[in-house]
């Protein structure tokens, strides 16, 4: 296939699954800020949704402070910001329309309604009532995108491509949801394991729709280090890095085979799955749980660098 | 002739009585009930908007992207009309391709006087590049889009050949697609020749006349100048249908007259190049050099007879405006056959005689560009102010030899939905001419454009045109 239609597909797919993130992401943030402020203290759960979205800088050169409204306008659709959700869309609407010949009609339906809803949303007036229901929209159109890729695109390069792009950016977004916790400065008098750090634990389960799975998985209350077992190590949650980078080697795999090279990519998502399934929660807790997202962060990065440069220029 | 009571109308008789081919069709929108059409026109409406066919119009601040209005009232033409057309429009395709090879060969139309010299050779269309240069097959026009209006139940003219790029066929099939959804219980009633072949026969037309040093499983592609074009949906959707690559300038390359593509595997051979660029975009070392949209060394490739382009380099010069006067005789010259579809009677402004009648009739004519294209840059003469009229008179006199005229054809009507009701609009044909290699191939029907503005006559989609299904009924 073209080497521009593996990057179109690949980043459309990557923006598709951004968007569902950020939707997520708000969807947390505004959880946590149900929590009555003499309850949650000093933290600042829209300055955390900023940096989970990885947009601070950008968002203070505009903003002194995150609040609601603003970290909101800024994330959904804000023309600053190169990847809100809006932007997402769009990218990911003309990427499809580029490449429109290497998706199904079902995929690019999805794209093109979900963009053509984007148009009608007034999305500065989402108020309280209206934005549960924009974020879930959100997250739908990302939910048919990927099961219209699934059940009807044929198992070719344009598949492994476009399942690259989706895992690629999910395990870089779930980390980050992880590490929202990180951001989220617990108050001084709060006691780990008290109620709030409770609640803030539960709102990322909650963000990717894990609250009811980790109990069948645990049957425990939610403690940070089960948490991040199931995010990053458990082979049942299909969201955790070893599952992404299982689909990733898979995918590699399969392109590898198809086209009869191996390449730097290979070799890089064979070293993470590698380091992953060495690993444990407590010792991840030990050496520090933001030192090992950041960590994976950068390798993940690396990845992508090294497919772009092993097939999509 | 002018337009408007007296045009031809194709489903009533002046005296009201519904003519061949509308008998059930009439009979059924007498019966349907009144806010039929009006749900349906929605449902076709929301059908396009879905599916994403839309064009863009040059200089439309509205956003790049509008919706070509759908007319839901299909165009019928009897399996009797169509033979004919079918006929002339062959006679006609082939005439254009002994032509164009003619030009760039033995030039026996200047020898024998057919055509004057100068305008083939200082023709802005002519390229030079493909003197002597012989395309495989020697097939030049593989893809042609010949514009055909009516004026009474037996007479046929060509309006234009477009030999270039044509556009549109996307919403032949479309159209087909919606109507096929919308109105199942007509297609059941009636026997409507299918259209969807055209894909297959374009890939096959395509494939044959790949060059001689291709595989017996040529390559083949559509280069696109990229989607802010405002045929991309059309190239996308037929390189979709035919399942092949859709590239742009920058996904080819070339090494020692040979076209690639990059691929994720690296470098692939290309073949046949379905191009949907101009000329003079092609090459940006042959012809206009700031242009990104084309391949460097592609027409050095093309003439070493590594790749097809399709069509040919340079076939301009046999579509153009003051070229097309003189089509009965070339192809009388080369088909030695009087032409079966006729010619819109022309004055070119070039001559003194013509010049002078023209600009002394032109309340009643229209002028058009000889290089124009799209409805731009043309006067219709009973429709424009007398100061319109003045104005357009100062560019004629001060360039003849860029005009040409015609009378003001009373183009037939189809009844439309508009506003709610039926109501007669003109009407034009664009039927697909395939000449490959084993044959002209013609899907019946075509594209049919109509000018809902009330007694306009001008179709382009950029001025207000929109499109309808056209049957071909036994």
């Amino acid at each position: 296939m073209l080497s521009r239609t593996a990057d179109n597909m690949f980043w459309l797919s990557r923006y598709i699954e951004r968007a569902e993130n950020l939707a997520r992401i708000l969807d947390v943030a505004s959880r946590m800020a149900t929590l009555p402020s003499a309850y949650a203290g000093s933290s600042n759960e829209w300055e955390s949704a900023i940096a989970t979205a990885a947009c601070t800088q950008a968002f203070h050169a505009r903003y002194d402070k995150a609040t609601r409204e603003n970290v909101i306008e800024y994330i959904i659709a804000s023309p600053d910001n190169p990847t809100s959700i809006k932007s997402c869309i769009d990218t990911a609407r003309s990427n499809a329309r580029a490449v429109r010949t290497a998706m199904t009609g079902e995929m690019w339906e999805t794209i093109n309604e979900a963009w053509l809803e984007m148009q009608k949303v007034n999305l500065r007036k989402l108020d309280a009532g209206r934005l549960p229901k924009f974020l879930s929209f959100v997250k739908e159109a990302s939910l048919r995108f990927d099961g219209a890729a699934y059940r009807t695109m044929l198992r070719t390069d344009h598949y492994w491509f476009q399942r690259l792009g989706t895992y690629v950016e999910r395990a870089d977004n779930t980390a980050r949801l992880l590490d929202v916790k990180y951001h989220v400065l617990l108050p001084e008098k709060e006691a780990i394991g008290g109620g709030l750090d409770y609640f803030q634990w539960t709102s990322i389960l909650r963000s990717v729709s894990a609250q009811t799975s980790f109990h069948w998985v645990y049957r425990e209350t939610v403690k940070p280090w089960l948490v991040a077992d199931f995010l990053i190590l458990s082979d049942k949650q299909p969201r955790s890095l070893v599952s992404t980078y299982r689909q990733i080697n898979e995918v590699l795999d399969q392109l590898s085979e198809t086209y009869g090279r191996r390449g730097p990519s290979q070799r890089l998502a064979r070293e993470v799955i590698a380091t992953l399934l060495n690993a444990q929660a407590t010792e991840i807790f030990q050496g520090g749980l933001h030192e090992f997202l950041e960590v994976f962060l950068a390798q993940n990065n690396a990845l992508g660098a090294a497919i772009n440069q092993q097939y999509l220029q | 002739m002018t337009a408007g009571g007296q045009a031809f109308d194709e489903m009533h008789g002046f005296d009201g009585s519904v003519r061949d081919g509308y008998t059930l069709l009439a009979q059924w929108l007498k019966d349907a009930p009144p806010d039929l059409l009006a749900n349906r026109k929605l449902e076709a409406e929301h059908f396009f908007r879905r599916i994403g066919i839309t064009f863009n119009v040059y200089g439309d601040d509205q956003g790049t992207e509008r919706l070509i209005p759908f007319d839901l009232i299909p165009r019928v033409l009897t399996g009797g009309e169509w033979d004919l057309l079918k006929r002339g429009l062959t006679q006609r395709i082939n005439a254009l391709n002994a032509f164009i090879g003619d030009v760039y060969g033995a030039r026996t139309v200047i020898r024998d006087g057919i055509v004057p010299e100068d305008l083939l050779l200082k023709n802005p269309s002519f390229c030079p590049e493909m003197t002597r240069f012989r395309p495989a097959r020697d097939i030049y026009v593989q893809i042609a889009g010949i514009d055909i209006v009516r004026v009474d139940s037996d007479t046929f003219y060509v309006l234009e050949d477009n030999a270039r790029t044509p556009s549109g066929v996307s919403y032949m099939l479309e159209n087909r697609e919606a109507m096929l959804r919308l109105f199942p219980e007509l297609f059941a009633a009636l026997r409507i020749a299918p259209v969807d072949n055209y894909a297959e026969n374009l890939l096959a037309t395509l494939r044959s006349v790949a060059p001689d040093s291709a595989p017996g499983d040529p390559t083949v592609v559509l280069l696109t100048p990229g989607q802010f074009n405002s045929a991309y949906y059309e190239h996308s959707f037929l390189a979709d249908k035919m399942g092949i690559e859709l590239v742009e300038g920058r996904d080819l390359f070339v090494r020692a007259n040979v076209v690639y593509m990059r691929t994720t595997e690296g470098p692939k051979r290309v073949d046949v190049i379905y191009r949907r660029i101009d000329d003079e975009f092609l090459d940006p070392l042959a012809f206009n050099p700031s242009s990104m949209l084309g391949v460097p060394g592609l027409m050095s490739a093309y003439r070493a007879g590594n790749v097809t382009v399709s069509n040919a380099v340079g076939t301009g010069v046999s579509d153009d405006k003051a070229i097309y006067s003189y089509m009965p005789e070339i192809v009388k010259h080369f088909t030695g056959e009087e032409p079966i579809l006729k010619n819109v009677p022309t004055w070119r402004c070039r001559e003194p005689d013509a010049l002078k009648y023209v600009l002394a009739h032109l309340p009643e004519l229209v002028v058009k560009e000889v290089h124009g294209s799209g409805g731009y840059g043309m006067l219709v003469g009973p429709h424009a102010s007398k100061a319109e009229r003045e104005a357009f008179a100062k560019k004629i006199a001060a360039s003849p030899e860029s005009f040409i005229a015609q009378p003001t054809l009373a183009l037939s009507t189809v009844p439309c939905y508009v506003d709610g009701g039926l109501a007669p609009r003109h009407v034009d044909l664009r039927p697909y001419v395939l000449a490959g290699a084993d044959g002209v191939r013609i899907v019946p029907g075509g594209l049919t454009r109509v000018a809902l503005k009330k007694g306009s006559l001008v179709v382009n989609s950029s001025q207000g045109g929109g499109t309808k299904d056209t049957w071909v009924v036994e």
